[in-house]
């Protein structure tokens, strides 16, 4: 108790008029900059490892495109002179000379052609898949994170009441269920078991014959094909959000300014939303885009088990055909999303809340 | 209440047993009971089973994907094998790989983490700044990504790879405990014995923290099955032994999920792996609410 009362001895730059200092210091230090910075340097480490991860693996594109040429009856000689002259990749060529091209396609946003289709630029080509990986993955956390909080805070309201105690079990039960293993179960038992729906007609990314625009049929149609992907992802996620809000909501319902807010006779919607929500949610906020992250990651298993063709089986396969601009590629944009995503939250979160520093103190 | 007072020793120097809180945690709440009812369950049949089933396994092409029956109670594959006892022998593997990957992951954290939240400054930007990136990697991308290049791993570079992409979040976890715990009284005696921070750090911190490294180590447990089953599900692992991965792969890649005679082959795997990451979650969960003593005491 005592050691409350006395104030700890000021630390220099800390307590009273901090001593100014150059502006290039201050903009240095600044949160918002920094986390910038870091997200660069996250983007670059991707960038450089994946580069020479790709070319530290057996195999070559060209020994698999000459490996595929020998199947079809040439001798060796033949398919490996063959598969140089189609692939647009000299084996020989020194490795800082290939780092320093790759890294200026990284800036400029120019990935060059695919190997094992010369005339398909890459990112056209991921740009076929990534929209539908992020249209399913998106709107799984959205629906997961709404109902996630929303069922979380109830809970935490309702502590020990017969909701809490229903739905505690039923969020951790769901919290343990790996989202690819769920997909299999719901195709398994609901279409060949029991026959509820059929799966060989949800299977892709649309019904053959719908074109891709504006319009309900399309917008339907997509729904439809991203039903069971969007099911995976947010059923399996929703438990655990339960949980952390639950938690969350809890610590702040015990903090003093909420017993004022109560004292002072507001309304239970408000405390709910000005005081207990808000201050719950924020916190949370960075988890909900790492959370982007892995669900990504793992979108390949989800999608491979219900064969939704999004960016998950195209980066299985440019990796079995050693396509280093594609696996490059992919793997930089989806990190990008992530870090961008997470310097986006981290930079709102930090202006929502005050407690997060913005000027040049410790981070 | 003064003998009480008396008898208990000074707070901060010895909280009650690891081995005794989670006991009692265990105890006290049904559901981690039942949890870890079913993983004991679970690894008992993975580990003791196998001595029991007869694992020779003709192929019988007579009896390709037949249903349940007597003689075969899960029915058979693609090969007539009896799925039973392919489900008996298939826990293992993905088990214990697990189980290494989560070790492995686990003792990198704890080593960083604790060196991290122990001597602060510089070290600890550098090893946040390291996590940061490493956290926004998308993981299973980079691991599918490291497996698919070198194929045919053994199982315990599986299990190596898979730990070195999942430490960083644990990291941060246990770097934050060792924060809060090095400002308690136990440390600053420590620190005026004049112990050297290696003692410090893994004899008087550590060990406080066994609690929570326990309950990481069964949910990083989890994480781990999560990938190794996948890496499985891709067909990405040499096919070795078997494993309730591959039987779901096999299943999926001769599109017997079609087919309801082959369900059973499915669906144990299925059920399985689901249970045991359930038992994991819910007994981990529980575990964490006995150790915690913010979350104990409300």
């Amino acid at each position: 108790m005592t050691a409350e009362t006395v104030a700890p001895p000021p630390r220099a730059g800390t307590k009273g008029t901090p001593p100014p200092r150059p502006l290039a210091v201050r903009i240095w230090r600044n949160y918002a900059f920094k986390r910038i910075r870091q997200a660069i340097f996250t983007i670059w480490f991707v960038a450089t490892g994946t580069f020479f991860l790709a070319r530290l693996m057996p195999g070559d594109p060209i020994d698999i495109m000459a490996g595929r040429l020998t199947e079809s009856g040439m001798t060796h000689a033949q398919a490996r002179g063959i598969a140089e002259a189609i692939v647009p990749y000299d084996p020989h060529a020194s490795w800082y000379v290939q780092y320093l091209e790759f890294m200026t396609g990284v800036v400029t946003f120019n990935y060059g052609n695919m190997m094992t289709r010369p005339s398909t630029e890459v990112t056209d080509y991921i740009m076929q898949y990534l929209p539908w990986t992020l249209f399913s993955v998106g709107l799984g956390v959205l629906i997961a994170v709404f109902v996630g909080l929303g069922v979380g805070m109830i809970m935490a309201y309702r502590r020990n009441g017969t909701f809490d105690h229903i739905m505690t079990p039923i969020a951790s039960f769901l919290a343990g269920v790996p989202n690819y293993l769920l997909a299999a179960a719901v195709v398994v038992i609901g279409s060949t078991w029991l026959g509820l729906f059929s799966f060989a007609n949800m299977r892709g990314r649309l019904s053959p014959g719908v074109e891709t625009g504006f319009n309900m049929v399309f917008i339907g149609d997509a729904l439809y094909h991203a039903i069971l992907p969007v099911f995976a992802y947010a059923v399996t996620i929703t438990g655990g959000w339960m949980l952390t809000m639950k938690a969350a909501t809890t610590e702040i319902m015990t903090e003093d300014y909420v017993m004022v807010a109560r004292a002072r006779g507001l309304k239970g919607w408000r405390i709910g939303s000005n005081y207990i929500g808000r201050n719950a949610i924020l916190p949370l906020m960075p988890q909900i885009a790492l959370a982007l992250g892995t669900l990504i990651g793992g979108a390949v298993l989800v999608e491979r088990i219900l064969n939704y063709p999004g960016i998950g089986g195209m980066f299985l396969e440019s990796i079995n055909q050693r396509d280093y601009p594609v696996i490059q590629a992919t793997t930089i944009i989806l990190a990008s999303t992530v870090v961008i995503a997470n310097l986006i939250c981290d930079l709102l979160a930090s202006r929502l809340d005050p407690r997060i520093r913005l000027d040049d103190t410790e981070a | 209440m003064t003998k009480a007072l008396l008898d208990a020793p000074p707070e901060f120097d010895k909280p009650a047993s690891t081995g005794r809180l989670i006991w009692n945690g265990l105890t006290r709440s049904p559901s981690g009971f039942a949890g870890g009812m079913i993983v004991l369950f679970i690894v008992l049949l993975s580990f003791v089973g196998p001595f029991f089933v007869d694992s020779t396994l003709p192929t019988d092409t007579s009896k390709i994907w037949n249903g349940p029956s007597a003689e075969h109670w899960l029915g058979t594959q693609y090969q007539g094998k009896d799925t039973f006892t392919i489900l008996i022998l298939s826990g293992a593997q993905p088990i214990w790989i697990g189980t290494l990957a989560a070790f492995t992951a686990i003792f990198i954290a704890v080593f960083l983490g604790a060196i991290a939240g122990y001597f602060r400054g510089s070290l600890d930007n550098r090893l946040l700044q390291l996590t940061d990136t490493v956290i926004t990697i998308p993981q299973f991308l980079l691991m599918l990504a490291i497996v698919a290049f070198f194929r045919n791993l053994p199982a315990v570079a599986v299990a190596l790879i898979v730990g070195f992409t999942t430490w960083p979040v644990l990291m941060r976890s246990i770097r934050m405990q060792v924060m809060s715990l090095k400002e308690r009284e136990f440390v600053e005696a420590a620190k005026l014995q004049q112990l050297g921070a290696a003692r410090i750090i893994f004899r008087e911190i550590l060990p406080n923290m066994a609690g929570f490294i326990f309950v990481s180590f069964i949910l990083a447990i989890n994480n781990a099955i999560y990938a190794v089953v996948g890496l499985y599900l891709l067909g990405l692992l040499p096919i070795t032994d078997y494993n309730w991965g591959l039987m779901i792969q096999e299943a999926w890649s001769q599109n017997a999920y079609l087919n309801s005679n082959a369900l059973p082959y499915v669906l144990a795997p299925l059920t399985m792996i689901i249970l045991f990451q359930i038992g994991l979650v819910t007994l981990g969960r529980s575990l964490e609410q006995a150790l915690n003593p913010r979350l104990r005491e409300r």
